[in-house]
C-alpha cells in the first residue's frame, strides 16, 4: 500500500481536512459525550422525523463522497469493516428511534395520557396468524439482504496464516476493538481483565440496583433520566465510540488516523507521558526532593524496585526488602493514592449528598455503593483519557506490581 | 380398485398425523396449532398487543434467534468441507471459495455472525430504552447479557478457523488478555509471587493463556481448541440458556408492556 494522491478539488479537500479534524478523538469524544447530553437535553427538537431523516442522510453522504477518497475507499469498503458502518447506522437509527418514542409519551404524560404502549396492552392479539406473519416477513426480508450480501461481497480471506509476520496494525475482533482502545489508557491486566469483568458483572446488576418502578415497558426518558443517561454514555460515547475509532482511526502502531488520511507506518508520535508522581516531585516538592536526595531518573522517582515476594518457603529477609519496596511506592506515589482514595472511597459519601441525593434515600447501602463503584469506575476512563490529552498523564498509581 | 383408491382414507390419515389441527379457522383451531407444535409452541397462543408492533420490539430479539439458526444450518454445512488442522484449514477455505457449488455459505456464515453481534447488542438496547429488565424480569436480563457474552466468544472463536493472517493476528491480541490476569496470568500482576522456593508456578507454559491456546503460541492445538468450542461447546451453551431465556419471557409475564 502507498499513499495515494487525489485530484486536487479544493472543495473536496477541505471536507477531507475538516473531517480529519473531526475524527481527532480529542474532539470527537467530546463531541460524541457533550453532544449526548446537548441531544437528550434538547430532546424534544432534537428527536423528530426532521433532524432523525437529516443526520441518516448526512452520515450517508458524508460516506459516499467520502469513498471518492482513495485511502477513505481502502479502510472503509473491507469486507470486514462493512458491518460497523452498518452499525453506525443501526445504532442512529434505534437510538433515534427509542428516543422519538420517549419523546411521545413524554408529551402524552404532560397532557396526563398514559404511554402510548398502554393503549395497546390491556388487549391481546392472536400469535397465529398475527404475530407470527410479522415473523415470516421480518424472516424473509433479512434472508433476502443476507443472501444479497453474501453474493455481492466475498468474505475476506487473507495470507496463509504465518506467526512470523506480524501485520500493523494487529486488531482484535471489532467487537473487542473497545477493549483493545482501553489499552492505551490502562495496564493490559486492567483493560483485558479486571474492565470487561466489571462490564459483565455491572450489566448483571442493572435490574438489582435500578429500585425505580417506572418506565417498565414502554419508552421514556423523562420518568427514568439517570438510568437512562448513564447507561447511553457507556453503550454510544464509550462502547460503540470506541469500536468506530478503533475500526477506523487506528492505524499502523495504534496511531491515530484520520478518515481521509494514509495510513503511514512509519508515522512518529512523541511518547512523552508521565506519571502523576512525577507532576508531584518535580513541580511541587521540588526542595524534599532535592533535600531527601531521591535522584532524579527519568523514569520516576525515587525509584522502585520490583521485588517478587516469595511466600513459600517464607523468607524474613525477603519480606522485609519487599515491604521496604511497597514503603518507597508508597511515599513516591502518595498524591495518586491519595486522589484514588478520594475518588473511589469520598465521591460517594459526597454525591450521595448532592447529585445522587435522591437515589441514595430511596435504597438502601448496598444498592447505592454498587451503583457509584459502577458509575465511577466507568467515570475512570473518560477521566484518563482526558488527562492523556491534556497532561499527557500516563498512570495515577505506578508501582512496579499494580499500575493504574 | 378405483372405487377402493377412491374411499382410502389414507392421505387424510397422514396430513392429520402431521397437522393435527388443519387449517385454522377458529379461534379454538388458532389455540391449538400454536400448542400443537413444538417450534410454535415457544410463543404463547395469544399476546400483548403492544409487545407484536414493529416499533416497540424491533424484531431484534426474534431476529437474533433466527440468525443464531441461520449460522447453525450454514456452519454444519462448512464443516463438510473443513478440516481443523493447520495443514487443511487454509486449503479448505480455498476451495470452500472456489470449488464448492453454489459457494457462498462462507459468506453466508460470516455477514450472519457480524450481524447476529450487531442484533444481540440492537435487542439489549432496546430491552434497556424500554426498562423490560424491571421486575419481573431480572432474572431473564442476567441470562440475556450472559447471551450476549456467548455471542461475543462464539464469533471470537470462530474468527481463527480460516486459519489466515486476520485470523491468528486477531486471536493472538485478544488472546493476550489471558496473560494479563492478575495471578494466573503469566504477565499479569502478581503471578510471580505464586512460586515455590524460587520456582514459578505461573509461568508461559502453564498459565491461563496456556489453557485457552494448549500452547505457549497459537498453532495447531489451538484451532482445534477453538474449533470444538465453536462447533460444540459454546453452541450447546448458548443454546441452553436460549430456551431457559424464552421460557422465562413466558414464565415472567410474557413480553413487557404498561400494565
Amino acid at each position: 500500500m502507498h499513499p495515494v494522491e487525489t485530484a486536487n478539488n479544493p472543495l473536496f479537500e477541505a471536507f477531507k481536512a475538516l473531517c480529519n479534524g473531526l475524527a481527532d478523538p480529542r474532539l470527537s469524544f467530546l463531541l460524541a459525550a457533550v453532544g449526548l447530553f446537548v441531544m437528550l437535553r434538547f430532546r424534544r427538537q432534537v428527536f423528530n422525523w426532521w433532524v432523525g431523516g437529516l443526520v441518516l442522510i448526512l452520515e450517508a453522504v458524508v460516506i459516499l463522497i467520502g469513498l471518492k477518497d482513495p485511502n477513505f475507499h481502502l479502510i472503509v469498503a473491507k469486507p470486514d469493516n462493512v458491518p460497523i458502518t452498518i452499525m453506525l447506522f443501526l445504532t442512529t437509527i434505534t437510538f433515534w428511534l427509542a428516543m422519538v418514542q420517549a419523546v411521545e409519551n413524554e408529551r402524552r404524560a404532560e397532557q396526563k395520557l398514559p404511554p402510548a404502549e398502554k393503549e395497546t396492552s390491556q388487549s391481546k392479539t392472536w400469535v397465529w396468524p398475527d404475530l407470527l406473519y410479522i415473523e415470516f416477513i421480518a424472516l424473509i426480508i433479512v434472508s433476502v439482504a443476507l443472501i444479497l450480501w453474501a453474493i455481492y461481497l466475498r468474505a475476506p480471506l487473507e495470507e496463509p496464516a504465518n506467526p512470523s509476520a506480524t501485520p500493523n496494525p494487529s486488531k482484535a475482533p471489532w467487537y473487542f476493538l473497545g477493549l483493545q482502545e482501553m489499552l492505551v489508557y490502562y495496564d493490559p491486566w486492567y483493560a483485558g481483565v479486571v474492565l470487561p469483568l466489571i462490564i459483565i458483572a455491572g450489566l448483571c446488576a442493572i435490574p438489582y440496583i435500578d429500585n425505580n418502578p417506572k418506565g417498565n415497558g414502554y419508552y421514556t426518558f423523562s420518568e427514568r433520566k439517570f438510568a437512562i443517561t448513564s447507561f447511553l454514555f457507556g453503550y454510544l460515547a464509550l462502547w460503540v465510540f470506541m469500536i468506530i475509532t478503533g475500526t477506523f482511526l487506528r492505524g499502523p502502531g495504534w496511531n491515530f488516523f484520520g478518515p481521509f488520511e494514509y495510513w503511514d507506518p512509519h508515522k512518529v508520535v512523541a511518547l512523552n507521558n508521565v506519571n502523576v508522581s512525577d507532576y508531584v516531585w518535580v513541580v511541587f516538592f521540588p526542595k524534599i526532593y532535592r533535600a531527601t536526595h531521591i535522584e532524579w531518573f527519568n523514569q520516576g522517582l525515587p525509584n522502585v524496585q520490583n521485588v517478587i515476594w516469595q511466600l513459600v518457603p517464607p523468607s524474613m529477609e525477603n519480606t522485609v526488602a519487599f515491604f521496604h519496596e511497597v514503603g518507597q511506592a508508597l511515599k513516591r506515589e502518595f498524591a495518586g493514592i491519595l486522589f484514588l482514595g478520594f475518588y473511589f472511597l469520598a465521591l460517594p459519601g459526597a454525591l450521595a449528598k448532592t447529585w445522587l441525593k435522591k437515589f441514595y434515600e430511596n435504597t438502601d447501602v448496598i444498592r447505592y455503593s454498587v451503583l457509584v463503584m459502577l458509575v465511577l469506575t466507568m467515570g475512570t476512563l473518560p477521566l484518563k483519557m482526558v488527562c492523556r490529552w491534556l497532561f499527557n498523564l500516563k498512570y495515577f498509581v505506578d508501582t512496579p506490581w499494580i499500575k493504574f | 380398485m378405483l372405487k377402493s383408491l377412491k374411499e382410502s382414507d389414507f392421505g387424510a390419515q397422514v396430513k392429520k398425523s402431521i397437522f393435527r389441527v388443519g387449517i385454522p379457522n377458529t379461534d379454538r383451531k388458532r389455540v391449538l396449532i400454536v400448542l400443537g407444535n413444538v417450534f410454535l409452541h415457544l410463543h404463547p397462543t395469544k399476546v400483548r398487543t403492544s409487545g407484536v408492533k414493529l416499533r416497540y420490539t424491533w424484531c431484534a430479539g426474534g431476529l437474533s434467534f433466527f440468525l443464531f439458526l441461520v449460522l447453525t444450518l450454514t456452519g454444519v454445512l462448512l464443516m463438510f468441507y473443513y478440516r481443523p488442522t493447520v495443514e487443511g484449514a487454509y486449503v479448505d477455505m480455498l476451495d470452500i471459495r472456489s470449488q464448492v457449488p453454489f459457494g457462498i455459505m462462507r459468506e453466508l456464515h460470516r455477514w450472519s455472525a457480524h450481524a447476529m453481534v450487531i442484533m444481540v447488542m440492537v435487542h439489549m438496547f432496546r430491552v434497556f430504552m424500554t426498562g423490560s429488565y424491571k421486575p419481573p424480569r431480572e432474572f431473564n436480563w442476567v441470562i440475556g447479557v450472559i447471551l450476549l457474552v456467548l455471542t461475543f466468544l462464539l464469533s471470537f472463536t470462530g474468527y481463527l478457523l480460516p486459519w489466515d493472517q486476520l485470523a491468528i493476528w486477531a486471536i493472538t491480541v485478544g488472546s493476550n488478555m489471558a496473560k494479563a490476569h492478575p495471578l494466573v496470568g503469566a504477565g499479569g500482576p502478581f503471578s510471580d509471587f505464586l512460586q515455590i522456593g524460587g520456582v514459578p508456578l505461573v509461568h508461559p507454559g502453564s498459565d491461563a493463556r496456556f489453557m485457552l491456546l494448549g500452547a505457549k503460541e497459537i498453532g495447531g492445538t489451538t484451532l482445534l481448541r477453538f474449533y470444538v468450542l465453536h462447533c460444540v461447546g459454546i453452541p450447546l451453551g448458548a443454546a441452553v440458556l436460549m430456551a431457559v431465556h424464552f421460557w422465562r419471557i413466558r414464565k415472567d409475564g410474557g413480553i413487557s408492556g404498561p400494565l
